[in-house]
């Protein structure tokens, strides 16, 4: 059986160098722009820092793998092609695209340009991957977050596309590349600026009820003083439903899937990928670490593995919240 | 000159609700009416036969009819109900995610709908030659994109955009309107059929922001853009579409804002007093119109109001 790529995250050259000596097999990365969805504030890679990274990363066996994930308007269209053109030039393994006329102008130029169906493209079904596979030759799918285990099974067995899937990070709770969210709230959304909830809009404020986060004016949380404060994405504030207080779409939590593994490698996913470019360095580190430990076990003896409590405790650690799920894997959650 | 379109129905309203609404729809003046279940395959009140004779209804009433399909599909079941929609032979098709345009592709002319991500004059090039005439822009894109995207459309593509209604912002495999009643999905009895608005969703201090319609969150505020009809005009945007809202006796309250754009369009009706009536149909919901300025979606510009058409 193949191996199952683990896919790691390199927010910076810090984190590609820790992501690669701890075991990744491939490093996903964004150019410093809005081209890809985490374009947020001293992140990301310039064609010079990038040249060194992949230079870094294939030294040691691992491939580099270029997010291009936002919607180009016509506006700034040409920014979007030269980030391709600039891919192409660096010897990137693979190009991780959503939009499909980003992917045509891929094809026609660059023929031999492998190329992959981010998230950010919203294909929930073996038939819309063969749509871009017969449009685009994209050779692997990142599935979104929104199908049960059985579900993604049904899409591996009814696609030649190679199948990657969230492993580990921040969960998106919408569909990806169709979610508004952002932009309703601040004007700025993932397709359209390459960021959620963005940080210049967040305000923090001392109140008499308590410690409030806005969004662009809008109350996402409120918290008392033994309440530990998280980033204000707002699909993960507390809002009033019928009166009653809550986290109305989903609590700050990770999605974790160290406890299925072995099914995941079963079914016949080529690669899982862990969330988080804009993390540090040791974050990826160490969910790097167990991930690849996890994933030999689970490989070398599917039969026996358990997911180790010092595994669970290191992700537990560097965790969004406090709480890990299986998120839409797992029927009950939905 | 721009023509009125009724979007497809978002919410679960009962059958005879849906009924007596496309009943009365099809005496508005507007010119196409899309039709379906495009939220929850879960819904069923009305099954592919009812869904067909409102259709030929509508068709007899002079309405171009479009299906529309689901915009996230996840199950084979969901699968087969789009493939029906797609392969059918008399009606235009509203394509609302990939493996829908899959389907129709170089097969026969469909709608892009506005949840096919197509921001970009390439996107929609390449659309166009699979078959797509008509394209609905994305909700959050505004009046400079739409511009430069008509500067450089294909042909005979046409333009359309949604204009009214509280504004359909994302999708999840969760539903939110059974999490709100403490049920989870599997046994969610149905329960966004009590809600024929949405859950309204609040701020801790009050603040009307969003509204959970099922799986799918949608804006608190209704989107309102009869100020920007004129320039809608004026630019060459073919379709102008409002999203079936406020549930009524003889539906007289969507009837009152069909006819608020209707007057603009035919020029009968000042934006001022267009305007005035879509604010009393929304009583203390509140309006916006910011993706359209280019600013958050939820804020609302008052703007020039132009006199007429």
């Amino acid at each position: 059986m193949k191996k199952v790529d683990l896919v790691c995250p390199a927010g910076g050259f810090p984190a590609l160098r820790k992501a690669v000596d701890s075991g990744a097999n491939a490093v996903y990365m964004g150019f410093r722009d809005s081209t890809n969805a985490r374009n947020f504030p001293g992140l990301n890679f310039d064609e010079r820092s990038a040249a060194q990274a992949i230079k870094y990363a294939h030294d040691r066996g691992a491939k580099v793998l270029l997010a291009l994930n936002t919607y180009p308007q016509p506006q700034s269209w040409s920014t979007w092609t030269d980030a391709v053109d600039r891919a192409a030039r660096l010897g990137i393994d693979a190009v991780i695209l959503a939009d499909i006329g980003l992917m045509r102008y891929a094809t026609k130029k660059y023929p031999d340009l492998r190329l992959h169906l981010s998230v950010q493209g919203s294909a929930t079904s073996a038939e819309a991957i063969e749509f871009y596979r017969e449009q685009f030759n994209i050779q692997r799918v990142v599935l979104p977050r929104v199908l049960s285990l059985a579900q993604v099974e049904r899409v591996i067995n009814n696609t030649d596309v190679e199948v990657e899937v969230f492993a580990f990070g921040s969960l998106c709770v919408m569909v990806e590349g169709r979610c508004y969210l952002s932009s309703y709230a601040t004007g700025e959304s993932p397709n359209t600026c390459g960021a959620c909830s963005p940080a210049k809009y967040v305000e923090w404020s001392e109140g008499p009820e308590g410690r409030d986060v806005r969004l662009n004016g809008v109350l996402i949380d409120r918290y008392d003083q033994v309440e530990s404060a998280g980033y204000p994405v707002l699909c993960k504030g507390r809002f009033n439903v019928k009166g009653k207080l809550d986290y109305a779409i989903e609590e700050p939590t990770s999605l974790s899937v160290l406890d299925i593994m072995p099914q995941l490698i079963k079914m016949g996913v080529a690669a899982i990928k862990v969330e988080g470019r804009q993390r540090s360095p040791a974050y990826v580190e160490q969910v790097t670490s167990v991930l690849r430990a996890a994933l030999d076990a689970a490989e070398s003896s599917p039969d026996s593995y358990v997911a180790k409590p010092e595994w669970v405790a290191q992700l537990g650690r560097v965790s969004e919240g406090t709480t890990h799920t299986l998120g839409a894997l797992e029927r009950e959650w939905q | 000159m721009s023509k009125l379109a009724l979007g497809p129905l978002l919410y679960f309203w009962d059958r005879e609700q849906v009924f007596d609404f496309y009943k009365k729809a099809a005496e508005w003046p507007v010119d196409v009416v899309y039709l379906g279940e495009v939220i929850c395959s879960k819904r069923r009140a009305l099954n592919r036969e009812d869904w067909l004779e409102l259709a030929a209804m509508l068709k007899q009433a002079g309405k171009e009819v479009v299906l529309s399909t689901l915009v996230l599909i996840e199950a084979d079941s969901e699968l087969r109900t789009m493939h029906h929609i797609a392969d059918n032979d008399e009606y235009l098709v509203e394509a609302n995610e990939m493996a829908a345009v899959q389907r129709v592709a170089g097969k026969k002319s469909f709608i892009a709908g506005p949840h096919l991500n197509c921001y970009n004059h390439e996107s929609m090039a390449l659309l166009n030659e699979l078959g797509a005439k008509r394209w609905v822009m994305p909700v959050e894109l505004g009046e400079e994109t739409l511009q430069a995207l008509i500067d450089r459309r294909p042909a005979e593509m046409e333009v359309e955009v949604f204009a009214y209604g509280r504004l359909p912002l994302a999708f999840s495999a969760r539903c939110f309107t059974a999490r709100a009643e403490g049920l989870p999905k599997d046994d969610c009895q149905l329960r966004c059929g009590d809600y024929a608005e949405g859950l309204l969703v609040e701020s801790q201090d009050g603040q009307p922001f969003l509204d959970f319609n099922g799986i799918q969150t949608q804006s608190a505020a209704t989107s309102n853009l009869i100020a920007a009809v004129p320039r809608m005009v004026e630019m060459g945007v073919d379709m102008i579409r409002l999203s079936p809202q406020h549930l009524s006796p003889n539906s007289v309250l969507m009837a009152q804002v069909v006819n608020a754009f209707a007057g603009v369009l035919n020029g009968s009706l000042s934006v001022a007093d267009a305007e005035a009536a879509i604010e009393k149909v929304n009583g203390s919901t509140s309006l916006c119109n910011g993706f359209w300025y280019g600013e958050a979606g939820m804020d609302w510009q008052p703007g020039e109001i132009p006199e007429t058409v």
